[in-house]
């Protein structure tokens, strides 16, 4: 399990370093800033996860709610 | 004429009647000859029209081919195909046929070049896939395929009234690019949408499609929502209102597939999602953004397919659906969790897989526009799409649940392999792929800015997915969605009033009755036979009566005359 997450927190590190040796082509000026996409990937799904969670705690049913 | 008679889509219908009569291993060569035929008509389909007819005066194309339609009839056969190998073993007799019932239709639908042939296909994809729901013959799976029908029934109705409108304004049936502007176009439109499964009217999928048998699903997911993005990248390319519709497809999809416990429920609320994807690029409607939603759904039939025998494998071997009653497959499963690995690769677009070459056409043609929110969001619901390819996280690692399934039958796997096969080799050498798209486009999807860029989005998506994994806990749960309007309190509440009006109503009813019948028989025993006012007198009585009244008339005249 150890492993696991080392190698995946290389692999997260290779990914933002990669970005010093590419010549990057952004298509807006706000996706040329360092690690954009790496902030706003973790942001976004966080934000998702969060919203799902509030929107489960109101509409989540038991799953024989249609039986009954 | 005999190129009309080469029709892909016929072809798979008639297959779907022989087959119907077949057993053994003549049913099985069938089942594979057909879609393969089917493929190699529709692989060398010549652009232009193949058939014309008159119908109530109107000049129909019920057979005509072009780019766009031959892509769609392409991946629909190999789809066929596909699916065909992996139902071989299902005992089901009725499935197969209907599938092809269905897939032949769908093709039916691609090819048409006009109206009045698309609507005829359109409801025949309707009944075939409602067979297909029928062979699961479980009850849930029975009321599932009702209300399916119910959505698609008034939806083709809105078809059909649309298209009337539109030949009664055009006078022509003709299938041509339309703008959302009058009548006719909003009803063809909304139509096209019902079975996009654009929200609030998306609630059908996610209902009817998990229902469906370990194979049924593997073809229901593939026709009926790419069949109308087909008809809106041909009927309405460049409608504005299908971005924001194709956006809230995409989050809602997201959203709903985080709280979903049932496995195939999951990858039916990501059916929503990446149509949405396709629905927003038909909006987009440049030529790049037209390509990529046609790729991306040449490439999602594929990968979809591949998640649903992953699942459908899963569940053939254990009959469980919930992510809560699954876990450690991995163990005694591995062809099935690699393959399932490589569906959801491919569905997060993840480098060398067929999801990177295509979905971010649509993204790059919102860039090209200077659409910045459109784009903002593509990127955020990319990143978000790799949290429900946490499907074979659930089933195949998350704990272990004790069952030691083993991989299932050879053909089921051989279908798997193709499709992984073609995930993979699609992504490493789109070529052909790109050579089959409709519209002259330039776009290189291996740049290093591009790789750099998507990895990281997806890697930090992957952290946030294992970092906050306590929230994404499945629980023996379902997430109410609009279909509650039809299946809860609203229904229940329509059904009270209902029943207390019929219950009025019969109450009325029986006291009318009661009043009539006492009415009547106070009728009869003043007016009845031997009744006082209407019985039969004797003539001799009435001599005497007659000459009582003379006689009294006689005797008035002596005294008053005297």
């Amino acid at each position: 399990m150890r492993l696991a997450w080392t190698l995946f927190a290389l692999a997260l590190a290779a990914s933002v370093a990669a970005q010093l040796f590419v010549a990057a082509e952004p298509h807006f000026a706000l996706e040329g800033l360092f690690a954009f996409h790496a902030v706003y990937g973790f942001l976004a799904c966080a934000g998702l996860i969060v919203f799902a969670k509030a929107l489960g705690a109101l509409l989540k049913r038991r799953d024989d709610y249609y039986d009954g | 004429m005999a190129s009309a008679l080469a029709h892909p889509g016929l072809l798979l219908v008639a297959a779907a009647l022989a087959l119907a009569a077949l057993e053994g291993r003549a049913r099985a060569a069938l089942a594979l000859a057909a879609p393969a035929g089917a493929l190699a008509l529709a692989w060398n389909l010549e652009e232009g029209v193949h058939g014309r007819a008159d119908f109530l005066g109107l000049a129909l194309v019920p057979f005509a081919a072009d780019a766009l339609s031959r892509l769609f009839a392409i991946v629909f056969a190999l789809m066929a195909f596909c699916g065909a190998l992996f139902a071989l073993n299902q005992e089901r007799r009725a499935e197969l046929p209907a599938a092809f019932l269905y897939a032949g239709s769908a093709i039916g639908a691609v090819l048409a070049g006009d109206l009045l042939t698309l609507f005829v296909f359109w409801e025949a994809m309707a009944v075939g896939s409602t067979l297909v729901l029928w062979s699961a013959a479980t009850p849930s799976a029975y009321r599932a395929s009702l209300r399916y029908l119910m959505v698609h029934l008034a939806g083709g109705t809105l078809l059909l009234v649309g298209i009337a409108a539109q030949v009664l304004e055009t006078g022509s049936a003709a299938f041509a690019p339309m703008r959302p502007e009058g009548f006719a176009q909003w009803l063809i439109l909304a139509a096209f949408l019902v079975n996009a499964a654009a929200w609030p009217l998306s609630a059908w999928l996610p209902d009817a499609y998990p229902e469906a048998s370990w194979s049924g699903m593997v073809f229901l997911s593939a026709f009926t929502t790419k069949t109308a993005v087909y008809a809106l990248l041909r009927g309405f390319p460049g409608a504005e209102i299908l971005v924001p519709v194709g956006l809230v497809m995409v989050f809602y999809g997201i959203v709903y597939a985080l709280l979903e416990n049932d496995m195939r429920r999951i990858l039916a609320y990501s059916i929503v999602n990446k149509v949405g994807f396709m629905v927003a690029g038909a909006g987009i409607g440049t030529p790049m953004a037209l390509n990529g939603a046609a790729a991306h759904a040449f490439t999602h039939i594929l990968y979809k397919a591949l998640l649903l025998m992953s699942a459908g494998s899963v569940l053939y071997r254990t009959g469980r659906r919930l992510c809560t009653d699954l876990g450690g497959l991995w163990r005694s499963m591995p062809l099935t969790c690699a393959c399932g690995i490589v569906g959801a690769l491919s569905s997060s677009s993840f480098p060398l897989t067929s999801g990177f070459v295509s979905k971010s056409m649509i993204g790059q043609a919102a860039a090209e526009g200077h659409l910045f929110v459109v784009w903002m969001l593509f990127a955020a619901a990319s990143a978000g799409v790799f949290l429900h390819a946490g499907f074979p996280w659930f089933v195949f690692f998350q704990k272990d649940s004790g069952l030691r399934p083993p991989d299932p039958p050879w053909n089921m796997r051989a279908a798997m392999l193709l499709l992984a096969a073609l995930c993979i080799g699609l992504g490493i050498a789109y070529g052909p792929l790109y050579a089959l798209l409709p519209y002259s486009a330039t776009y290189e999807p291996y740049t290093a800015w591009h790789l750099v860029a998507q990895l990281q989005l997806l890697l930090f998506s992957g952290l946030a997915f294992f970092a906050m994994l306590g929230w994404l806990k499945r629980t023996r749960t379902i997430t109410l969605d609009t279909d509650w309007l039809w299946r809860g309190a609203p229904a229940r509440a329509v059904a009270r009033t209902a029943a207390a009006c019929a219950a009025a109503f019969a109450t009325a009813e029986a006291r009318l009755r009661a009043g009539l019948r006492s009415a009547g028989a106070q009728a009869r025993r003043l007016h009845g036979p031997q009744a006082p006012l209407a019985r039969t007198w004797p003539s001799g009585a009435i001599g005497i009566g007659v000459m009582s009244l003379l006689l009294a008339l006689l005797l008035s005249y002596y005294l008053s005359g005297g």
